[in-house]
């Protein structure tokens, strides 16, 4: 019986050649190479890939790559104008403005993505779990996710700053114990849509596992959402944490952020303007370059707009 | 082998029900529930197609699904190849479901969009851990797509690039690739424009008769039930108010419902001469049934024994079983 | 021939899409006439229903552009009105029912509301004339209870009487024209059956033309007195109800007939099929588009596109009825 239906050697000779020809099957390598062969095609969201990475490479070799220490002050030269010496002039206590914007990526970009990445872990998770079981657990966490929307975000920041005391750990914690809420509700909502779709209940009819059906059906069906949370959500972190600074309350002088900084150079802004457009020009090309890449992986991600 | 296999039934299903809370009123404890499936009893045998018609809401496609406990049942029982069917768990059950597939009505979707038409043909594979290689598993796949007419050449390609017929193969290939004794059809060609219809129609046909497996056929097309089914069971708001091998069912339609449903197909003739039966109002909310016989809100010959006593399914002669209390007494509308 | 109520004339809708560009209507010529229904019938995809936007004037440009054509509605050309004079054609000169009764109502609205509100737009009545007037609608499409129904809103009510309510409102200003979009797709078979008796009944006793749409040539055997079948944008074959069902000329016609199930069908045999699929727009074959699938397609079908020609008392787009078909003889 097998042998009649499925005995189409001579069309499976024909097959592979074809493969062969083609590259049919050699052209597909699954589906997040696929994407990535997706997201190479869209010029600009690699080139802010590219901004990205040096961006993160100039964070991570700071100390090679600034002309000065940070925090040296050098009182013959306080608030100068952009020279050779000091390409983007110095602040008011003589520290090189430029040594303290490669430092203060440091503090801006490990803060954005660390803080981003771990509240969207926590968020999928719990967001997963609500949505794919429903029922108790659902009520449950859902409740738990209205308590913590109910506190306003800055203040809630504000708050935990002032209780537990200045840090970059606490900062962490306080810019991001809120915002995984919003990644929580998100994936829920896809999940319990995704859920009811009828080529899951195809996989659960093949006898799929859990595991099987959040693993292939349920998170590359998500994934362009997730991504889209987080890449919108780190220059999101990067501002809370400039909002943070800004208002005194963020990252601690002498440790360069570029939030501290634009709060410092407010003073001096009429006077020496490229104090405070400097670090705003780097928080602007990090977000501006996230969003955009974040747009560009989302598209990449689905095989529908493969042109 | 034949015979022997032909002489015991597939699948037996007896006093499937399906009950669903029905919203009731914040705070108040009492539960309501919408009979979806209500005491449905049915064999199929090997081979065989069994015909399920009825409007949106008659509980088929609730029937179908509960059958692969896709939808676990309230209560009944399922009886697959002998085996206590609702009693199976972890592997048992999974190597169960290999023999039991699913065909579904949407082709946009019931494809995973993330996935390859090769991957979504050998999903089946993969989960019943079917080859140890790859390459073997592509072969199986490939040797699917060309038994339900796909292009093996589209292996790599995504489900969105395929018109609903293709889609609709594609969904058949996933479900025959494991050579399944049992496929539930959801409506599979009612998202399909009519020409598609018919090349669909002739391939399950025709898969059937290659590979042999049964068919639970849902839909809600009389014309396409009779084609395709050799016996046929009509449901109405979770109850089968008739069923019968086909030439017995379309030749000498015994259930009131029956009669009008046939009536109501409007025929691709001019000036037909068959007597139209247009029934008045509309399908009663399953949450809240009528007494008696389910159907006396509409039927056109209802009596007052009809809203108050439930008529029995009884066999009315060779397997003929009809749910009226004037069955067999009242042919054609008289 | 009765007075024709509705004329189109070369009419050609063009879609610009990123694959190229769409003929979604390819030169399409027809007539309505007064108290009659057309029958408009084909596969998704071959045209009808952009056809009937078009005529409302709802086909959203860009992407879509009407290419040229004329459109003759009373004696005025449609496609020469400002927006502001087809607001005031469509709803009462011109009503349209869609298929999907279910979103086509306003979800927040009750149907009273709804139907009032299309009422007052179009005619001067006070709120007391319009809502007996809307009731009375509502009872003429048979709505039981009508009083209670008017203050309910559409979820209250199912799919076969929410599709009486859209009836209603396209009723209820008098169109000349109607034009209904798969008007039953979406409704079962015992509840499409009531409404096609009552857009039948309607026609008679208001005298409104009727556009029917729909791919189910059983629906179109019911209600129209003229039928058009259309593929791949292109009228195909033209001709009465009686004549088509009697004997289909076209290729095309003839497989869409025989291939649907019908229940005096002797079901040993296989269904005959039309192989293959509507091409897309982006893929059209040379010549006649339905030349890849016809079974008797010959050269001459392979190279050019027969034109919409008289044969045997009916309009039919297909070499096998030309002088030529001889002559090309194989």
């Amino acid at each position: 019986m097998s042998k009649k239906v499925f005995g189409f050697f001579n069309k499976q000779k024909e097959y592979e050649k074809e493969v062969l020809e083609n590259g049919t099957a050699a052209r597909y390598s699954g589906f997040y190479a696929d994407s990535f062969k997706r997201l190479k095609k869209n010029k600009m969201a690699m080139f802010c890939a590219i901004v990205l990475i040096l961006i993160i490479l100039v964070a991570i070799f700071a100390p090679l790559l600034a002309p000065y220490d940070p925090t040296y002050q050098d009182y013959s030269a306080v608030l100068a104008s952009p020279s050779l010496a000091h390409p983007f002039g110095t602040d008011e206590y003589g520290r090189d403005i430029l040594s303290r914007i490669i430092y203060g990526s440091r503090v801006s970009i490990s803060i954005g993505i660390v803080a981003q990445v771990v509240a969207s872990l926590v968020g999928v998770t719990l967001g997963a779990v609500a949505g794919y079981y429903g029922g108790v657990v659902d009520s449950i966490i859902s409740r738990i996710m209205e308590i913590f929307q109910a506190f306003p975000d800055l203040i809630f920041a504000m708050a935990i700053m002032t209780f537990m005391g200045k840090g970059v750990l606490n900062l962490f914690i306080a810019l991001r114990l809120l915002t995984w809420v919003r990644t929580a509700r998100m994936i829920r909502g896809s999940v319990m849509q995704l859920k009811e779709k009828e080529y899951i209940e195809a996989s659960r009819a093949n006898g799929a596992s859990t595991f099987w059906i959040i693993t292939k059906g349920l998170i590359p069906n998500c994934l362009s959402t997730i991504i889209v949370m987080v890449t919108l959500g780190i220059p999101n972190a990067i501002m809370y944490e400039a909002s943070l600074s800004f208002l005194g309350i963020g990252i601690q002088p002498p440790t360069p952020s570029w939030g501290n900084m634009i709060s410092a150079a407010q003073t001096f802004i009429s006077y020496r303007p490229v104090y405070s457009i400097m670090p705003g020009i780097a928080i602007m090309i990090t977000v501006i370059a996230f969003n955009i890449f974040g747009d560009g992986l989302r598209d990449a991600l689905d095989p529908k707009l493969k042109s | 082998m034949n015979e022997k296999m032909s002489q015991a039934p597939l699948l037996e299903v007896k006093h499937l029900r399906k009950l669903f809370p029905a919203k009731s009123g914040f705070l108040s404890k009492e539960k309501t529930f919408i009979k979806a499936v209500d005491d449905v009893s049915f064999t199929l045998m090997p081979r065989e197609t069994l015909g399920v018609v009825g409007e949106s809401g008659c509980g088929k496609s609730t029937m179908g699904r509960s059958v692969l406990r896709l939808i676990q049942p309230t209560s009944g029982e399922i009886l697959y190849k002998g085996q206590d069917f609702m009693k199976l768990s972890g592997a048992d059950l999974r190597r169960v479901r290999s023999e039991m597939q699913i065909i579904f009505q949407d082709p946009y979707a019931s494809l995973n969009p993330r996935m390859t038409v090769g991957e979504i043909i050998a999903e089946p594979l993969n989960i019943q851990k079917k080859y140890s290689s790859k390459e073997e598993t592509r072969d199986h796949v490939v040797k699917a797509m060309e038994v339900v007419g796909l292009n093996p050449k589209y292996y790599t390609r995504y489900p969105h690039e395929f018109s609903g017929g293709q889609r609709q193969r594609i969904g058949i290939a996933r479900a025959i690739v494991l050579e399944p004794s049992l496929i539930v059809c959801d409506e599979p060609v009612s998202a399909l424009d009519v020409s598609i219809q018919s090349q669909v129609l002739n391939l399950l046909k025709d898969l059937q008769s290659s590979m042999g497996m049964a068919y639970i056929f849902i839909s809600h097309n009389l014309s396409v039930i009779k084609h395709i089914s050799d016996r046929v069971m009509v449901m109405y708001l979770g109850h089968v108010v008739e069923m019968a091998k086909k030439t017995e069912l379309f030749s000498n339609p015994s259930h009131p419902y029956t009669q009008a449903l046939m009536s109501a197909i409007p025929l691709p003739e001019r000036h037909s001469k068959r007597k139209k039966i247009i029934l008045q109002g509309d399908l009663p909310s399953p949450a809240n049934p009528p007494s008696g016989c389910i159907f006396h809100t509409r039927c056109f010959m209802a009596q007052e024994i009809c809203s108050t006593q439930k008529p029995e399914l009884k066999d009315i002669g060779g397997g003929h079983y009809c749910a009226c209390h004037f069955c067999g007494k009242c042919q054609q509308g008289e | 021939m009765g007075e024709k109520i509705l004329e189109v004339k070369h009419l050609k809708t063009y879609f610009h899409t990123d694959a190229g560009l769409s003929r979604a209507v390819n030169d399409v010529s027809f007539s309505v006439e007064k108290g009659k229904t057309l029958g408009i019938v084909g596969e998704s995809g071959c045209g009808k229903s952009i056809t009937s936007l078009s005529i409302m004037g709802l086909v959203e440009i860009p992407p879509g552009e009407i290419a040229g054509g004329e459109i003759i509605f009373e004696g005025e050309d449609l496609l020469k009105k400002s927006e502001d004079e087809m607001n005031k054609i469509r709803g009462k000169k011109i009503a349209m029912i869609f298929q999907e009764p279910m979103t086509s109502l306003n979800p927040v609205f009750t149907i009273g509301q709804q139907i009032t509100e299309a009422l007052m737009l179009h005619e001067t009545l006070t709120k007391k004339q319009a809502r007996e007037r809307g009731i009375e609608m509502l009872k003429m499409v048979k709505i039981p209870l009508a009083e209670k129904r008017f203050d309910e809103y559409p979820h209250q009510l199912s799919g076969g009487m929410r599709q009486r309510v859209m009836i209603a409102m396209a009723l209820c200003c008098n169109p000349d024209l109607l034009i209904c979009d798969e008007p039953t797709t979406a409704l079962d078979v015992t509840i499409q059956a009531q409404i096609l008796e009552l857009i039948n009944e309607l026609k008679e006793k208001t005298g409104t033309s009727v556009m029917m749409i729909t791919h189910d040539l059983g629906v179109i055997a019911e209600v129209a007195d003229d039928v058009m079948v259309m593929y791949a944008g292109k009228v195909v074959e033209h001709a009465t109800g009686d004549q088509i069902f009697e004997k289909p000329m076209h290729p095309y016609t003839e497989g869409l007939m025989h291939c649907i199930p019908k229940l005096d069908d002797d079901d040993t045999q296989r269904l005959s099929v039309i192989e293959g699929m509507v091409p897309s727009f982006d893929d059209m074959p040379a010549g006649c588009a339905f030349c890849p699938r016809c079974p008797e397609a010959r050269q001459i079908c392979r190279e050019r596109m027969p034109e919409l020609a008289e044969a045997q008392g009916r309009m039919v787009r297909c070499f096998k009825y030309t002088q030529e078909w001889e002559e090309s003889g194989e």
